[in-house]
């Protein structure tokens, strides 16, 4: 099992070789644009107000980790889109592989191999921005990556799933509009989820993200800790990425082995 | 006779209340070219991927190089070369590494694909384009990347989807003869098609299908002979003319009249002696054309249908 999805990995990685430079640029300017805007930026503004509850610590500080899991959704979800719609419906790529030994089961390890390293890559580099912006320290940002990568991971299994199911890419549009957006601007990003009504407070803790958030931040800043408890939190990423993995598998062979 | 590279028995497939192929039998040969012609909707494309095992039979009985579909389809596609009919070559990357990624997924080792890239840019006459992109690259020169790309692992047995669909004419004859080569070399092909001159260039065997059934096989010799005539005599008569009323009095020329829309068949081993007889009958045709019977007058005999709408 393990070799021919590894097959699929080294297509990933050689079609990325090709394509890139496109989505580097992003992934070097976005962690700067979003931490100088919203931390450095609004941080000022957040740190020395003097009215409301206080974060006990600054807002750039604050925001990176949750920055940094929101990233990893986003490339997670992102690769595992638009990509996947072209694979099945558009370029019909995943037809031309599963003409070959590679199984469905190899094809989606491959794929989710291959956007897991991705992830790594773009949540690498932001937390080298986190530590060159001061956010924390190197230590403590490497060890928030991995924790932003399993959330990235978890999201990328459940929109591969998601994205085999659709008939064309409006499902694709609905899914950020509807989900990623309000995930990334509610999940305990960039507030605390306390600041939510009661009421809607049960619906973040239920995400991925907010899981996710809550690991890096409270590795990313010890001093902190973790908002859920974190070995909650990785055996709820852990299992969803796994169910979400077989949910993939189960979609493509709807899709694609008539 | 050795082993067939295909047995299928009563092969069935349904998608929920539609049968696509309705229990067919047929066996393909090692070293033989088969051909599966029919019209779009006939079965061809369902049939061709139970055999190349990314698609579950439904019913009935299907082995591929002697092994179960169900049980060893990664074992059977190590050694099968497909063709799809509709392009998913990797637009974004260049000619070279489409087929270099081709190999690392059947595990091929880097060098042996490389050697083996160089034969097939050869044989698909693309040496000069190995570093361009694909996306450029003619309708005749992705099919021909396609089939390249098809035979990276040395398959036993290639399985092309209407090869030449789209292309034109020059580009048809020059895949043709590529084709041609290998069927000469021994790879085993089997070849679906609604271009009944394309199963007669290149079909050793095939069986006509229509409406998920096989409704005859054989060469495209024997097709002929047995549910034609040697020859055709075509009539054309000025549109709404008296196409009808000739076609009555048509009746004994030949073995069989065929009106179509824009034309009346006489099937008649003369043609020419056909068209004395018309004249004879003081009919005036606007035109006439006498040829020999092709595998699309065995299809329209069969089903009463053309092959192309």
């Amino acid at each position: 099992m393990a070799a021919p999805s590894l097959r699929v990995v080294e297509a990933g990685a050689r079609v990325y070789r090709r394509t890139f430079r496109a989505s580097i640029f992003s992934a070097f300017v976005n962690p700067a644009l979003y931490l100088v805007a919203m931390g450095i930026g609004l941080g000022r503004l957040v740190d020395t107000s003097t009215s409301g509850p206080s974060l006990g610590l600054p807002y750039l500080a604050f925001l990176a980790p949750g920055l940094l899991a929101a990233t990893a959704m986003q490339t997670g979800a992102g690769d595992a889109s638009y990509p996947v719609m072209a694979g099945i419906k558009w370029r019909k790529s995943y037809q031309a592989i599963l003409a070959t030994p590679i199984t469905v089961r190899d094809l989606i390890v491959g794929h989710l191999g291959w956007v897991t390293i991705r992830i790594t890559l773009v949540t690498s580099i932001f937390a080298m921005f986190m530590v060159v912006f001061g956010a924390t320290s190197a230590m403590q940002a490497a060890a928030a990556v991995p924790a932003a990568v399993l959330t990235g991971l978890v999201f990328a299994a459940l929109v591969t799933g998601y994205t085999a199911r659709l008939k064309d890419e409006s499902g694709l549009a609905n899914l950020f509009r509807f989900g990623i957006v309000p995930l990334f601007l509610f999940s305990g990003t960039f507030f605390p989820v306390e600041q939510l009504p009661a009421l809607i407070r049960p619906i973040a803790y239920a995400t991925p993200l907010w899981h996710g958030v809550s690991l890096a931040r409270g590795l990313a800043l010890p001093e902190v800790g973790f908002v859920a408890n974190p070995a909650v939190s990785l055996a709820y990423l852990v299992g969803l990425a796994i169910l979400g993995g077989y949910f993939a598998m189960r979609m493509f062979r709807k899709r694609l082995i008539l | 006779m050795s082993e067939p590279l295909v047995e299928a028995r009563g092969l069935t497939k349904t998608f929920g209340d539609f049968t696509a192929v309705a229990g067919i039998d047929f066996e393909v040969q090692p070293g033989e070219a088969f051909g599966f012609l029919g019209p779009n909707g006939a079965g061809k494309s369902s049939t061709m991927r139970m055999i190349g095992t990314v698609s579950p039979v439904t019913s009935g009985h299907l082995t591929v190089l002697g092994l179960d579909p169900a049980a060893d389809g990664p074992t059977i596609r190590a050694r099968l070369g497909v063709v799809p009919q509709e392009n998913n070559l990797d637009m974004e990357l260049s000619v070279y590494e489409n087929l270099l990624i081709y190999g690392r997924y059947f595990g091929l080792p880097r060098k042996e694909i490389d050697t083996r890239i160089k034969e097939l840019l050869a044989f698909a006459q693309l040496e000069e384009r190995a570093k361009d992109r694909v996306e450029p690259l003619s309708g005749g020169m992705k099919q021909r990347l396609l089939i390249a790309r098809g035979l990276i692992n040395t398959p036993d047995l290639l399985l092309l989807d209407e090869p030449t669909t789209g292309l034109d004419p020059q580009a048809r004859h020059l895949l043709w003869d590529r084709l041609y080569r290998l069927k000469r070399e021994g790879v085993t092909l089997i070849i679906t098609t609604h271009y009944m001159d394309e199963a007669e260039q290149l079909c050793d065997r095939l069986v006509i299908m229509d409406k998920g059934a096989i409704v005859a096989e054989g060469s495209p010799r024997e097709l002929i002979a047995a549910h034609s005539t040697r020859e055709v005599l075509e009539l054309r008569f000025p549109p709404g003319d008296e196409e009808d009323r000739a076609a009555e009095r048509l009746q004994g020329i030949g073995s069989r009249i065929e009106v179509l829309p824009d034309r009346v068949l006489v099937y008649a081993d003369d043609a020419d002696e056909a068209e004395a007889q018309v004249r004879a009958l003081g009919i005036m045709p606007e035109a006439t054309v006498s040829r020999r019977s092709t595998l699309e007058d065995v299809f329209l005999h069969l089903t009463g249908r053309s092959l192309v709408d």
